[in-house]
């Protein structure tokens, strides 16, 4: 078993350097153009699970016309099943700082937020500490980028980027229409960029190691690697960092407990593999992308009822605004009841299929249009739970 | 094309539906549809709002896309082709109004909006008969608010398309309509859900005007008022608002802007009113009162240089500018004029004046109102507002309420011969007429005041004094110089009486607050709580967007030019009440009847 092992990776929390800030400072010597290039030269794509290429979007950020421009970090880490940021800020909160300011001096902003979960309170202690000592440091080195963290309240939806920007101006976190993106329009209408936890560290790590070194992880369509949160049914729950582009089956060797039946990639807004497509499915941008989240499920599991609590989850965090996700959510769990229950046909899936498959192209963010991915997932691949 | 800055605005082209179009940069998918003719159908979109995409109906199949853009919300780019009938986009629609019924309480023929609901009209045109999803509306508990004078609130029938609260926040910067929770509970709702009458709600009824459901509607009277036209011992008397008899053809298939005065005046007495009597009345009668009294605010600001005299003072015709001003500027309350609203003025003179003269006994006497507004429902209930010893107004319609009457009778609205309101509280004045619109009545009250002082017409061409004629969404300021005043009225002579004129609460809002900073000065300040002032009206035919209240407009200042008499201290039968009844302006007896007092209320 130990030569099949997927490797170790330790980018993300491993140690980077003897001298506090040394990377940044370094950085900060270098050229715009000569981070942008590295950055597009890595390949990275944002590990918040949508991956977008992060230099092409730090690079939108820095040519949109406007003197005031934020960074916004985004740690509302709602999805249920991921738990990686809050290990990430409690461990390496500096990585973070510097990363956010290597984003500030190439689109040429002089304000940073962290948008924390509310959930995450706790880590505020900690990480007001490493801040005061953050802009201490900066202050001596002459860099001109505050850092300030503001508090989510508890919403799901307060993840998706505009919906978080209305939450951080004081308003009710509802996604906007999009266009215009955060890259002309984001914080208070100025351009942003909003990246995850995990990205900004990642562009420290290039910046420290060189795209070269980057790109020796991971495969062409998902460079260097990825902090998982594996949970579920596995004797070894936790936090790994590992290369993106692996083979499930793989993962699952390792950390399954011999009876997996399936893993949910990605939380509840990702994708559901059944066993007898581990084998084909590929964990990364070019097959199935994650945001961190691994949930095995056993033999011992209703798929049924992992389905049923999801569009519980998203019924209740939908913030309500467009039609297909409000209405289609709750139409989606009480369509699986009643089928269950016997009281519609089990044809009555396929036109569930279908309105989830409406959703998906209707629904104005990114969390109505998500829904169908562990609907039509699950259902598609675990029918006769649905119905018997 | 030019924009104000005089650069070219750069157009883009795009292809829909097989037809290339060009169109400026920055507009949308769905007006460069329209601009083709091209119908895509739209739910939470309104003219009037901004845009909010949020109810997917309009949504459209651009090509190399995925997803279905909302074409309200996606502007469009260069060479984008679009496909508005696609069969993705027809499946996807129809999805999106099955689920839209799906929680809707689409009991229809027990709705008041029956026939004119935007849902119902989605409904019946993709023949969504098949009703392919669940019910949901026993699982929520909805709930009505009925207890409103002027507005009911059903979230039953509410598909949260937000326009109300899109309304209440914009156009009439109140906010007393919000979102509430999220998810499957998301509702539209009140401060802390506290009923409509507890809360900052001004009854203007914008928000009524705008729901294309049934979710928020006026608290109908009908029932009540055919009650009284069928009781034999009831003597009843309905006056009719200006902005009225310029809109109401619009619910009875006549284009907007059609003056139907005299056919409204033949209904009301087909419909079995005792007498047919003209709010225009009350409407003169008002400037003759409110004018004096803004006189004798500037004699004493200007002559005694009495400190404790209330500058500038404001109209107090409009309910919801009323109640709005009681809930966030309370403390200028004393800048209000005293005068009542001509509507409760007339209901304060027919049971006691027209009762005298037609030697009725007032407790027989039902008074009826028709009003293009929602809030007037709330002013009649007001309990300063029973003056005559009985409750001065019985029963407020709105337009379309009377709209629904006639339909009810079986009349044939455009066959009606033109007909005259009854004498005695029946005559009106161009002065009069203009109330309807914003402006109006700043104009009317110059018309007079200004040959009070002077003993001369007020100098402009046709009377028409166009500079405080307000438009819809700005804050119109003017002023005039009055010289070579009269003898008694020395102390104007060479006074510029500095005017404001705003229609909206949310510019209501502003010129308040540039008062209370001390940044504007005016002597006079007119407000109406609509846009356009009463002609866009919360009672008034639905739809409404700017293009139908422009006619209307031009509709109102076209009664204006048609009458003989254009002044209201003209009107014989405002002259002759003065004689024969309320001695002169200001007096005993007007105070008695014809004016009022204001209560501070809180915010919350």
């Amino acid at each position: 078993m130990s030569d099949t092992k997927l490797k170790r990776v330790d980018l993300i929390f491993g140690e980077y350097s003897n001298v506090k800030y040394k990377v940044l400072e370094d950085t900060l010597k270098r050229s715009t153009d000569e981070i942008l290039e590295d950055l597009l030269e890595s390949g990275l794509r944002g590990r918040g699970g949508a991956g977008f290429p992060t230099a092409m979007k730090w690079k939108y950020t820095a040519q949109a016309p406007g003197e005031e421009k934020y960074v916004v970090c985004n740690a509302d880490e709602g999805e249920p099943g991921t738990f990686k940021d809050r290990e990430i800020l409690t461990r390496v909160p500096r990585k973070v700082f510097s990363g956010m300011a290597i984003c500030g001096k190439v689109i040429g902003a002089k304000r940073g937020y962290i948008y924390l979960r509310g959930e995450y309170k706790f880590l505020l202690p900690d990480l007001n500490k490493e801040l005061t000592d953050y802009h201490e440091h900066a202050k001596t080195i002459g860099l001109d980028f505050l850092i300030e963290i503001k508090l989510g309240s508890g919403a799901y939806i307060c993840g998706e980027e505009s919906a978080l920007f209305e939450s951080m101006e004081g308003n009710r976190g509802e996604p906007r229409n999009k266009p215009p993106y955060p890259t002309t329009y984001g914080y208070l209408g100025k351009p942003t960029v909003i990246n995850n936890v995990e990205t900004f560290v990642n562009v420290l790590m290039i910046m420290r190691l060189g795209p070269i070194q980057f790109k020796m992880l991971g495969t062409t369509d998902s460079r260097g690697s990825k902090v998982f949160s594996v949970s579920g049914d596995t004797p070894i729950p936790g936090i790994y960092e590992l290369e993106l582009g692996m083979p499930l089956d793989r993962f699952v060797d390792e950390f399954g407990d011999g009876d997996a039946k399936a893993v949910q990639v990605g939380g509840a807004s990702g994708f559901c593999v059944p066993r007898k497509k581990f084998k084909d499915t590929v964990i990364g941008f070019e097959g199935v992308p994650t945001g961190g989240s691994m949930m095995l499920f056993n033999s011992s599991r209703s798929m049924f009822n992992v389905l049923h609590n999801y569009l519980e989850f998203f019924e209740e965090e939908s913030c309500g605004q467009c039609t297909p996700c409000r209405v289609g959510c709750q139409q989606l769990r009480k369509g699986i009841e009643a089928v269950k229950k016997g009281d519609k046909k089990s044809l009555y899936l396929d036109q569930l299929l279908k309105l989830s498959e409406s959703m998906r192209l209707t629904a104005k963010c990114g969390l109505g249009q998500s829904v169908a991915n562990s609907f039509s997932s699950i259902v598609y691949n675990f029918k006769e739970e649905m119905i018997y | 094309m030019k924009n104000t800055k005089n650069e070219t605005i750069k157009q883009i082209s795009l292809t829909i539906d097989g037809i290339q179009v060009s169109v400026d940069e920055g507009k949308t998918i769905l007006e460069a549809a329209r601009q083709l003719n091209i119908h895509i159908p739209t739910l939470c979109f309104h003219e009037d709002l901004c845009v909010a995409g949020n109810c997917r109906v309009c949504i459209v199949e651009q090509e190399k896309v995925k997803s279905l853009p909302a074409s309200c919300a996606m502007p469009v780019s260069e060479g984008m082709v679009i496909h508005t009938n696609s069969m993705k986009v027809r499946l996807a629609r129809k999805h999106i109004v099955e689920l839209l019924l799906s929680e809707h309480n689409a009991d229809c023929t027990k709705c008041y909006k029956n026939g004119i609901c935007e849902l119902q009209g989605l409904a019946s045109q993709m023949l969504t008969g098949d009703h392919m999803f669940l019910d949901l509306v026993p699982e929520h508990k909805y709930s009505i608010d009925m207890f409103n004078t002027a507005i009911i609130k059903d979230d039953s029938r509410c598909i949260r398309c937000q326009r109300c609260v899109r309304t209440c926040e914009e156009l009439q910067g109140v906010s007393a309509l919000g979102v509430a929770y999220r998810g499957n509970y998301m509702k539209i709702s009140t401060f802390f859900e506290h009923p409509l009458f507890e809360v900052v709600c001004t009854n203007c009824g914008q928000c009524v005007n705008r729901c294309p459901t049934g979710a928020l509607i006026e608290r109908n009277y009908i029932d009540q008022v055919w009650d009284a036209i069928y009781d034999p011992t009831k003597h009843v008397v309905v006056q009719t608002a200006p902005a009225v008899r310029i809109a109401l053809g619009e619910s009875l298939g006549l284009p907007p802007g059609k003056i139907v005065t005299g056919k409204m005046v033949a209904a009301l007495k087909r419909l079995g009113f005792s007498a047919v009597l003209d709010t225009d009345f009350t409407a003169d009668l008002t400037i003759i009162e409110e004018g004096n009294e803004l006189l004798t605010r500037l004699k004493k600001a200007l002559l005694d240089k009495d400190p404790n005299v209330c500058l500038p003072m404001a109209t107090s015709c409009s309910p919801g500018w009323i109640k709005f001003i009681e809930h966030t500027f309370p403390e200028f309350l004393g800048n209000l004029s005293t005068c009542k609203s001509p509507q409760q003025m007339f209901g304060a003179l027919v049971k006691t004046y027209y009762c005298q003269k037609r030697k009725l006994d007032a407790k027989n006497v039902v008074s009826v109102s028709i009003m293009p507004c929602t809030a007037k429902k709330f002013e009649a209930n007001r309990p300063e507002m029973r003056s005559s010893g009985y409750k001065d107004v019985d029963y407020v319609l709105t337009t379309r309420e009377l709209a629904i009457m006639i339909k009810q009778a079986g009349l044939d609205f455009e066959s009606l011969p033109d007909e005259h309101f009854d004498s005695l509280m029946g005559a009106s004045t161009g002065a009069a007429v203009i109330f309807g619109t914003t402006g109006g009545v700043m104009e009317a009250a110059l018309r007079t005041v200004y040959e009070v002082v002077t003993g001369r017409e007020i100098p402009f061409e046709g009377l028409n004094i166009t500079a405080v004629r307000g438009t819809e969404g700005e804050v119109r300021e003017a002023s005039l110089k009055i010289e070579k005043t009269k003898p008694e009225w020395k102390f104007l002579d060479g006074v510029e009486l500095k005017c404001v004129v705003a229609n909206g609460l949310a510019h209501a809002k502003k010129v308040m607050q540039d008062v209370k900073e001390g940044k504007a000065h005016y002597h006079f300040i007119e407000i109406m709580a609509c846009p356009g002032g009463c002609l866009g009206g919360g009672g008034q035919p639905i739809p409404t967007n700017k293009d139908i209240r422009t006619k209307r407009k031009q509709a109102i200042y076209e009664e204006d030019m048609g009458m003989s008499i254009r002044k209201s201290h003209e009107n014989p039968e405002v002259q002759l009440i003065y004689k024969e009844f309320l001695g002169h302006p200001l007096g005993h007896k007007s105070h008695e009847l014809l004016h009022t007092h204001y209560t501070p209320r809180k915010r919350y």
